[in-house]
Formats: structure tokens, sequence, C-alpha cells
């Protein structure tokens, strides 16, 4: 520890980087969130060792990849996107900003359409068995923190069409590229629980 | 079903229940056929010292709280686990003392210093000893017990011979369907609120939670295990003498929660093997008369509900009301089994236990008075 | 220089009364019911929670008050059951959840930043946001009750009682929804708290430095902020189990576990309970050496102790589910796991007996309370002791002797030091005394009061009266112990009220009290009380966990002093400074928001969503989850006057 404190010299003004609060406040809303997911995945698995009928553990067999494995490259490409996008904006480049977030938002939008029709393809309902009621809370949960995640991408691409950000002032896309790969990693969870576990054996 | 009941204006039954759960030596004892009962002439002090001199204020102590578990407990479960709940409340007690007797001290070894705006300060030194040696002094106590704990688990964790019986018992808002299983599916049969079993054997019970969570607790004989819906748990007990002990459902499982107690009757194994020779065989029906006029409006106002063996009646929603007089209590242990207190039960059963699931049958009294005789027969 | 600049050298100096008088007129709130409304102080919002928790605390007191004449004597008829029912689950609702918790946010919101020499919290909308939203969770909580249908399944609200086939009415589903409603302010609060501890203490104030009552709050946000979601979640879930036919907790062949509600509850339920000590035993950490006229034995021992307990404190969930049937061999683990837990409460207890010890006691009634809470500490600890050993806890578990237990850490843990920090913080927050001859009687009439009515429940409990039951039955041998308690807790009641009587009397005829009545070591005697809206005229710097005591404090070596009256110099607007998480080396002068209506619309919005939720009225929820998505994307606009935004060009 310092024994003595430095009081001279120039400080920064104002939200940067991540000395911003809101940076901080977004690394504990993750941790927090994070933390849903995980007790979202403990129930299913809790439930998953339990007494099932044949067949009812995943319902109606093992989930098919058809369309969530391009689905999971298209989220995981969006992350990308806004990576760039954060690359560029530190390098001063409000253009390649605006593309990389405006490529995030499309991505995460496509997700979300191709999410729906893996719903539709279900052959259960959210009230068919406790697998299905997993299946769509935990997957819905997912689906409504992508849905406010293409929000907050899309509020930082319109901040910067308006111009706000430069390579010192980008606070707000580093706080909302924060929450998208959040969005991001913890899909993966979801998809391994999922997808791939009952390909590994866990199933009734 | 609950939740929408808006606040009624219950009435219930007036009459004490004081009194009319028989409460009887844990020793297996009654003390009212004690010789000495008859000429103790209802000095009923004198009679429990002459009954059991040596552990006169343990035995005071568990009949007068007869869930009690720290004086009551015996046989190769609770009493296997009574010396640890003596051991944790010795140590417990001693920790407080210690530490009232350590803060008295350090409050009034020295005169107090009045407050004033600016107050001398003494250096930031000394106390570390107290702290490293309270603390090394309470983590060993702490290990002592989890080992001790350990050790009664184990020994605790399985039966000491193979199970001699094994009783199914589902728990239902709010009274207790019990099951004796057997290999000859003849000798199986169901009754209700009322367990015997045989002294000086392992009993095994299957444990099930008919509709919600409740807890199967003998205080005297063993510790609770939860009845919960979708599992099957499992507790083994043994009662090493003859007596009556109490059973309550300790999980909270809605209204009625209170008043959902039970009755554990251990019987020699003699006794035993002719309490149950005699559930077995079926009720006898009554040929004709009050009884039989009886018989039929009990088919026709309970039987849909309640079932008697050897007669028509066979109802499962209820309690198996079968050798219904051989049985102490009733409503799930809150009446003594009396033909009043069962004319009054049958009379208003929402006065006495509000909520409970048995509605009120429309009867006359005199229909009432005959379903309770013949309800008395069923021994 | 303009507001807009990226940097500055900000100037050094002491405190002035022109400064002063310029930085009130920064910060000031607005008069009137808009600057109550929209005042983001932390000062305001921390009283409101105070006050807001003593409401619900008289309420839940006076639920108790009627269910102990229920249970003054066997077959008592004043309540019907479910009367009772709601009743008892009303009062742990309200005690643990809308009291406990928030008494002591009240308290942290209020002197977090006057202890860490800072001028507000972290983000202030967001502290504003986390009482509004307390405030409607429990209104929500509490317009069940009051039209009749109040939660009735207990605090801890066990599946498939729970369940709609076993509970028809709105019950369950305004708990739910309340519950979870409830865990968005909790959440809320804890980031905030954290965020707070990371960025906003004064330069100078590293980790070793800071408060126990910080290491307290600290760690009992982290603990909610891992904690929360599973109750939430639970809570979600069996809402979906309740209207819209998931199958979660149905035992009834769907393939759900009732138990899986049990551990969902519990992985949040064993924390919270520790979340709502810690900050408390903070408090007297802090407050008990002050009348010991020295600094706390073992500091880093007791702070290091705080973090053990919390981390501990996740580990031991199962000791709530001992009765359910799990092998043996995981109930030897986390009863192991629940006895050891007792080591770090263990250093706290010696910590404060070897301070007074080596001190030298001023009477004074903080003092009564802190010393006492010592003593009930230690019976709430050896109880929780006896009830990690499996085999007793499986006759002790669902018995009075577990009532006894948690009112002994929940009174003993929480409101006795709550009580003693009320007599030793009220001259900050008003700049007036309590009374002190009443303060004696007020202690003494809750401290006999508290163990007439709850320590004979450990006696009632190992004579086997099971809790939760409405009335029992003559013959239990359990009136004459139930009568003694009722008794007691009357008592205690009384006690309570002189408190609420003393603070009333107080407020307005209390002797005055000047900066530091106590002439106690920490910042938030440094400034005026009660504290001016920038708390501090210059940022204090901090060079050792007393402040204010350096200069008495033998065998301090001749090094740097604190200066609680001489630093940064910020009067650009509302700023504050941000130090590194670990040194607390200045690294960014913070540009703090003004008051704002947003948290408020916001609160508004979010309980009008749970308001659909409840009434399943899609359009509401729609309509109001679209007024929480405009009310963030308003609230949180760059602002350049915050330097959230780039400069305008050539500006």
């Amino acid at each position: 520890m310092a024994d003595r404190v430095a009081l001279e010299g120039t400080l920064p003004v104002g939200a940067i980087d991540t000395r911003a609060s809101g940076w901080w406040a977004m690394i504990f809303v993750v941790c927090t969130e994070a933390a849903l997911f995980g007790y979202l995945l403990f129930s299913y698995f809790y439930l998953a060792v339990q007494p099932h009928a044949p067949g009812t553990f995943p319902d109606s067999g093992t989930p098919s990849l058809t369309l969530a494995l391009p689905n999971t490259i298209i989220l995981l490409a969006s992350s990308v996107a806004v990576g760039w996008a954060q690359f560029n904006i530190q390098r001063d480049d409000n253009r390649r900003l605006i593309i990389g977030l405006a490529v995030a938002v499309a991505l995460g939008i496509v997700f979300l359409v191709v999410q729906y029709f893996e719903w539709e393809q279900k052959p259960f309902t959210l009230s068919s068995t406790a697998y299905s009621s997993l299946y769509f809370v935990i997957t819905g949960f997912h689906m409504m923190h992508v849905v406010v995640g293409v929000g907050v991408l899309a509020t930082v691409l319109v901040w910067s069409v308006l111009g706000y950000f430069n390579r010192v002032r980008y606070a707000p896309i580093h706080i909302g590229a924060l929450y998208w790969h959040f969005v991001d990693a913890v899909w993966l969870a979801v998809f391994f629980t999922f997808y791939i576990t009952p390909l590994l054996g866990l199933r009734a | 079903m609950r939740g929408g009941v808006p606040w009624p204006a219950d009435h219930y039954l007036d009459a004490s229940i004081a009194g009319m759960f028989p409460l009887r030596d844990r020793f297996g004892e009654p003390h009212v056929e004690k010789p000495a009962a008859s000429a103790a002439d209802g000095h009923t002090v004198e009679l429990h010292a002459s009954i059991n001199p040596s552990g006169n204020l343990l035995w005071a102590a568990s009949s007068l709280a007869p869930l009690n578990y720290v004086t009551g407990a015996s046989g190769a479960k609770a009493g296997e686990t009574l010396p640890l709940t003596w051991g944790v409340i010795a140590i417990s007690v001693a920790v407080m003392a210690i530490i009232a007797v350590l803060l008295a001290l350090a409050i009034w070894r020295r005169p107090g210093i009045a407050r004033a705006p600016r107050m001398a300060v003494g250096p930031d030194e000394g106390g570390a000893n107290f702290l490293w040696i309270g603390v090394a002094v309470s983590t060993l106590a702490l290990l002592a017990t989890i080992i001790w704990t350990v050790k009664v688990l184990a020994e605790i964790g399985k039966p000491p011979a193979a199970p001699g019986l094994v009783i199914e018992v589902t728990a239902h808002q709010w009274w207790w369907e019990v099951r004796y299983l057997d290999p000859d599916a003849r000798r199986i049969f169901t009754t209700a609120n009322e367990i015997h079993i045989p002294t000086g054997t392992p009993v095994q019970f299957k444990l099930i939670g008919g509709d919600v969570i409740h807890s199967f607790w003998i205080p005297a004989l063993s510790g609770k295990t939860d009845m919960i819906p979708g599992q099957t748990n499992e507790l083994w007990l043994e009662a090493d003498k003859p007596g009556t002990y109490r059973g309550q459902c300790s999980e909270y499982c809605g209204l009625e929660h209170a008043k959902m107690a039970f009755v554990v009757v251990a019987d020699t194994p003699r006794d035993f093997a002719a309490w149950r020779s005699h559930q077995i065989a079926p009720d006898v029906t009554p040929g004709g008369g009050v009884l039989a006029s009886g018989a039929a409006y009990f088919r026709m106002k309970c039987g849909s509900c309640h079932a008697v063996r050897g007669s028509d009646a066979a109802g499962v929603l209820g309690p198996d009301l079968s050798h219904f007089a051989t049985r102490q209590m009733i409503a799930a242990g809150v009446l003594a089994n009396t033909p009043q207190n069962l004319s009054a039960w049958i009379e208003d059963p929402q006065g006495i236990k509000p909520g409970n699931l048995m509605q009120k049958p429309e009867l006359s009294a005199e229909q009432r008075g005959q379903i309770v005789a013949y309800l008395e027969t069923l021994k | 220089m303009t507001i807009s600049d990226y940097t500055r050298a900000p100037s050094v100096g002491t405190e002035q009364p022109e400064l002063a008088a310029r930085l009130q007129k920064i910060w000031e709130t607005a008069p009137g019911i808009g600057g109550w409304l929209s005042t983001v102080d932390h000062k305001e919002i921390g009283l409101r929670y105070i006050v807001t928790a003593f409401a619900f605390l008289i309420l839940g007191g006076v639920e108790a008050l009627i269910f102990r004449l229920q249970l003054s004597w066997s077959d008592r008829h004043l309540l019907n059951p479910e009367q009772y029912d709601q009743l008892f689950t009303m009062h742990g609702m309200t005690m643990i959840f809308l009291y406990a918790g928030p008494v002591l946010s009240g308290f942290s919101n209020y002197l977090w930043p006057l202890l860490l020499g800072s001028r507000d919290m972290a983000l202030p909308r967001l502290n504003a946001l986390s009482y509004w939203i307390y405030l409607f969770a429990g209104i929500f909580l509490y317009a069940a009750f009051a039209i009749g249908f109040g939660p009735n399944d207990g605090w801890f609200n066990y599946v498939p009682l729970a369940a709609r086939a076993y509970n028809g009415g709105p019950n369950i589903d305004f708990y739910a929804l309340g519950m979870i409603l409830l865990g968005i302010s909790t959440t809320v609060g804890a980031v905030n708290f954290v965020v707070t501890f990371m960025r906003m203490r004064a330069p100078g104030m590293s980790i070793n430095r800071v408060p126990i009552l910080i290491w307290g709050t600290l760690t009992a946000s982290m603990a909610n902020i891992f904690a929360i979601p599973a109750v939430s979640l639970a809570f979600f879930l069996l809402w979906m189990d309740r209207n819209v036919g998931t199958h979660f907790f149905d035992t009834a062949g769907g393939g759900g576990s009732a138990l899986l509600w049990q551990h969902l509850f519990w992985m949040f339920g064993h924390p919270w309970v520790y979340a709502i000590v810690l900050p408390a035993m903070g408090m007297v950490s802090d407050g008990l050496p002050v009348f010991c006229r020295r600094p706390l034995v073992g500091y880093s021992a007791v702070a290091l102790a705080t973090v053990a307990t919390m981390v501990l404190g996740f580990g031991v969930w199962v000791h709530h589910m001992f009765a359910t049937g799990l092998p043996n061999i995981s109930l030897s683990f986390f009863s192991a796991a629940s006895i050891i837990i007792a080591v770090p409460s263990a250093v706290g207890v010696f910590a404060w007996l070897a301070t007074i010890w080596t001190g030298r006691p001023v009477f004074t009634t903080p003092f009564l309370f802190f010393s006492s809470f010592i003593l009930l500490f230690t019976i709430g600890g050896v109880s929780g002791f006896m009830t990690g050993s499996v085999p007793v806890d499986w006759q002790l578990t669902d018995t009075y002797f577990v009532v006894a237990h948690i009112h002994y850490v929940l009174i003993g843990i929480n409101v006795f030091p709550v009580a003693g920090a009320i007599y030793f913080w009220f001259p900050k927050f008003t700049g007036r005394m309590l009374d002190e001859r009443l303060g004696r009687w007020n202690f003494w009439t809750m401290f006999v009061g508290f163990n007439l009515g709850f320590f004979p429940m450990h006696i009632s409990g190992l004579l086997g009266m099971p809790r939760r039951v409405y009335t029992y039955a003559e013959g239990m041998g359990w009136d004459w112990i139930n009568l003694i308690s009722t008794i007691g807790s009357f008592v205690f009641a009384a006690g309570v009220l002189m408190l609420i009587w003393n603070v009333l009397k107080s407020v307005r005829s209390g002797a005055m009290a000047g900066d530091n009545p106590w002439d106690a070591p920490t910042l938030e005697w440094a400034t005026s009380s009660p504290p001016p809206p920038y708390n501090f005229v210059v940022i204090p710097t901090v060079q050792s966990r007393h402040p204010l005591w350096e200069d008495r404090l033998e065998g301090r070596p001749d090094e740097a002093r604190s200066h609680p009256h001489a630093g940064l110099v910020l009067e650009h607007g509302r700023e504050a400074i941000g130090t590194d998480p670990l040194d607390a080396q200045p690294d960014i002068i913070l540009k703090m928001p003004g008051d704002s209506y947003a948290p408020l619309v916001f609160a508004i919005a979010v309980t009008a969503i749970f308001i659909g939720l409840l009434l399943l009225a899609w359009w509401l929820v729609a309509v109001a989850f679209v007024g929480v998505a405009a009310t963030t994307i308003v609230w949180l606009w760059p602002e350049r006057a915050l330097g959230e935004t780039r400069e305008p060009a050539n500006g």
C-alpha cells in the first residue's frame, strides 16, 4: 500500500474508458446475470438427474443442431463485430464503429429470427413436461437478454451516428459491448447444456 | 384449497381438550394400572414418585411435555442421539456462561470514564492474545463437535439389525395413512393416525408426501424426516420399552398443521403380533337393530371417503376406520376417542379442525348417534 | 476552465466559507415536492430507507404481538388458522425482507460516502431507484395483505403448498412477484455499494484503512449480487408454474421437484442471513471502540473474518434441508461446514471482548446496545451451532428452538446494533443528541423484554413445540412458557416504542451535538452535523484508519498524517474524486449527476410491469416495458456536462 497520496498532477474528467462508474456497474450487473443463468442451468441439471419416463428428457429426443449450431456461429460473429467496433473507436474511426455496431445489431436480429423458427419446430409447448418448461424458459430468458442487448447496441449505434464518441469518450460503447459479450458467452453455456449434454449421455 | 377464504368467523369447540390425551409413563406403565394407583387416591405427585422414584424429575418432564426429546428420548436411535444433544447443549451453555462472565469482567474491571468533547485514546495494541486464544479454544470445541456429530450420524445411519417390519406412512392434509407392508399380500392392511410397533425390533418406515410436504416426527424415538411428494424417504427407529408415544407433523403444511398428530404404541412383540392379526381380520358388520342402521348410515354418508374392511364402505379420501374403536384418538391426535367426542366431531368437524377436508355430513341427531354406536363396535 | 475539458489539475486547498457557499449552490436539492421526488442525495435516501424500514418493523411487530396473544395459552381462539397463517407469514416476510435488509441499506447509504470521505455514492440515481423500488415492492406486498390475500405459506414458501393446487388464491402470486420486484431493488443497491467501494474512497484510503462497516456492507452486497438471482428465479418459476402451467415444481408426475425450490431458496436464503447481519456487526466493530477509547482489536482479522463468513455462507445452505432425506455422506459435509463457520464469528466475539477489556468503557446508550449485542450474538451463534449438528438438528429443526435461534440472530445481531447505531449516529443525522436517560430505560426495557420473550422459546423448542402451529392442546406442557414469551414480547415492544419516542422527541428538542459529540475517529465526524449536501468542503486525504485520532494514538511512527479538512477542491459542478480500487490513489475526476425524476419514473414503470403480471394484463406489461426502455434511454443519454460524450466540434 502506498503510504503517501499523490494529489499533484492532472486527472481526466468525466466518464472515460474503464474508469467510468458505469463500466464498473456493468461488471457487477454481468456477475448477477451470470449467477442467474447459473441457477437456471442448475435447475436444468437438477431436474435432469431426477427420474423421468424414457424419452421425456429431453422431450422428443436429442435436440437437432440444424438451426442451433449456425445460429450459435451467428451470435459469436456479432460479438466479433462489436469487438471490431470497439477497437476502431479507440483509433478514432467513427465510420468503422458505426459499421461494426450496425452489423452486430443485424446479426442479433437474425439470431432472434432463427431462434423463433427453432421454437416453432419444437413438437412440445411450455406446459408439456418439465423438460419443455426448462427449454422454453431458459432459452426464453436468453432471448430476452438478446432483445435487451440489441436495444443497447441500437442505442449506442444511434449515439455513434450522432457523433458522440471519439478515441477518448467511448465509455458507453464499452459498457454496452460488455453486456453483449456476456449475452453471447452465456449462450454458449445454454447451447452446451441443451444441445450437447444429451449427446454426451445426459438423457432419460 | 385455500387462499380464497375471506377471514371466516370460525367457531370452535369450547369443550377443552384438556387432559384428553392419555399421558402415560414413557416406560410403558400407564400409571392408573399400577397397584399403587388404587391406594394413592388421586395424589398424583406421590403416585409419580412411587412409579419411578429414581428418575422422578425426568419422568415428570417427559410426561408433562409429551413431545420433548431431552428427557424422554430412548431406543436405539433417539437414545443414541441423546448424549450428543446434551453434549452440544452443555457446550453451548458453557460458551454462553464464559462469554457472559468475560463480558461482565471486561466492562466492570475498571471504572468507566465520562463522555467529554475530547477524551484520551488508548494505543492500538494489546488484546491480540485474547483474540487468538479465544479463537483457538473455540475451534477445538467446534472440531470435537464435528467428529462427535459424524460418529453419531454413522451410528444411527443404519439400523443395528435388519428391520423386522416395514410400514408405509403417507401424510395427507391433515392426517396419516398407515400401511403395514408384508411379502404376503393378504397380510397387508391399512390403518390411520395410530401406529403400533413391536419393541426391541428396528422398524423401517417408508415415508410419502401425499399432497404437500409434511414431516414425520416421534421425538421420543427419532428425529424428523420430511415426507415429500414425488420421493419416498426412509427412516428407521426402534422402541426398547413398551409405551405410548406421541408423533406430530413438523413441517408447516397448511391450515391444520397444528392439529396433525398421531399416536405410536410400542407393544411387546407378542402383543404386537396379536394386534396385527386382529387388524388384518375384517370388522364384523352388525346383523340388525340400531347398529345395523348405524352401519347403513355410515356406508351412505361416510362410505365414499372412509373405509371399513368387512363392510361396503371403501372410500379412500379419508382415514381408513377399520377397527376404529381400538384407537386412542380421533381426528389425527386431536380428541380422545370417546363416544361424546366422536359425536361432537361428526356433528361439526369444521368447528373442531377448521379447514380440514371432512365436510359436515347431513345427519339427524338420531342418525349420528347410530353411526357413533356402530363405530364404537369396530373393535 | 470549461466544463468539458478532458483533463484538469485540481487545486488543493482548505475549507473556506465562500467555497462552501458555492458548493451548497451546486449540490443542494431544489425545495418543494419536486426536489423531494427527484433528489439523489445519499443522505436523504438513506434516511428514507431507515424510516421506511422502521415503518415495516412496526407493522411486523404488531403482527407478531397479535399472534403472541393467540399463543399465550393453549387453545386460544383469537385468530382462525387462515388469519394466523397470513400473520406469521407477513411477520417473517416483513422482518426479514422489508426491515432487516433495508434498514442496513439505509445506514450504509447514509454513512458510506461520509465514512469514505466522498461526496456521494458512485451511482446516485441508481441509489434513488433502489429506494423507490423497495418502497413500491413493500406496498405491493402489503396490498395483498390489505385485501385479505396475504402470503400464507411461511416466508420460505415451500412448494407444493405454494402451488396452485393447494393455494388457489392470489396470495402467493403477490408474494412471488413482490419478491422479484424487491430483488431488483436489492441488486441495484448492492451493485452501487460495490462500485462505490471500488471507486469512491478518499485519496489514501487503501483497503486496509476502511472502516469495518464498509467491509460488512461490501461483503453483504457481493453476496446479494450472487444470491438474489436464486430467489428471484425460484419465485419466477413458481409464478410460471402457477399461471402458465410449467412443471418446475410439479410433483404430480410432471417431472418437477419439490426440493428444487428448497435448493434455490436456501442457496439464496443462507447468504441472505449473513447479508442482514454482517453490516450490523460492522456497525458494532466501528461504534464499540469509540466507547472503549481505543481502536478495534484485530482489525485485519475481523475484516477477513467478515469476508470468510460470507464465502463459507455460500456453502452451508443444505443445513436448512437436513431432514429432507439427503444421503448421510453429504449431510456430514454440510454439517461440518455449518459448524466450522462459527470460527470467523468467534474472531468477531473475541475481538469485541478484547476491545472492551483493554479499553476504558464510556457508559453511553450506544455502548450498552453494542456491548450487550456480544452476548446476544453468542447465544444466537451457539444455538446455530447446535442446529449444525445433523442428529441434533433432526430433533431441533422446525421447533421453537429454531424460532428462538432466528430471533437471536435477527434481533440480537440486527435490531440491537441498529438501535445502538441510531443512538450513535442520530447526532450526525440531525445535529441533536438523543436523550441519554430515556436511552437507558429504552435499552434495559428492550434487553429484558427480548430475553424474556425469546429465551424461553429455546425451552419450548426443546419441549417439542413445533413452529407455525396456530394453537396447541393443553397437556403438551407449553402453556406457561408461552405465556412468559408473550409477556416478554410486549415488554420488548414497549422498548422499541421508547426508541421511537426518543427519536421523535429529540429530533426537535435534543441537545445540540456539534460535529463530533462522541470524539470518534472516522471521517463522518469530520464534517458538520447534519452534513451539508456536498458532505465535505474539500476532499479529505487519509493515511490511517483513524483520521481524527491520529494526534492521540501512541506508538504511531511519525509518518504522513490524514487531512480531514484539507485536500482536493472540486467545484466545477457536481464532482467527486475517483480512486483506484486497492491503494485509493486518485485516477479520475467524476462528474456526478444532478437530481432527476428518471429513477422515480423507472420505478413506477417497473412496478407497473409486475402489476400487469399479477393481473395477467399483458397489455399493461407491454406498455410498462416500453416505459422502462424509454426511461432508461433518457436516463442514460450522454450529457456533455457529465463528460459523457466527445467535445463539440471546435469546442
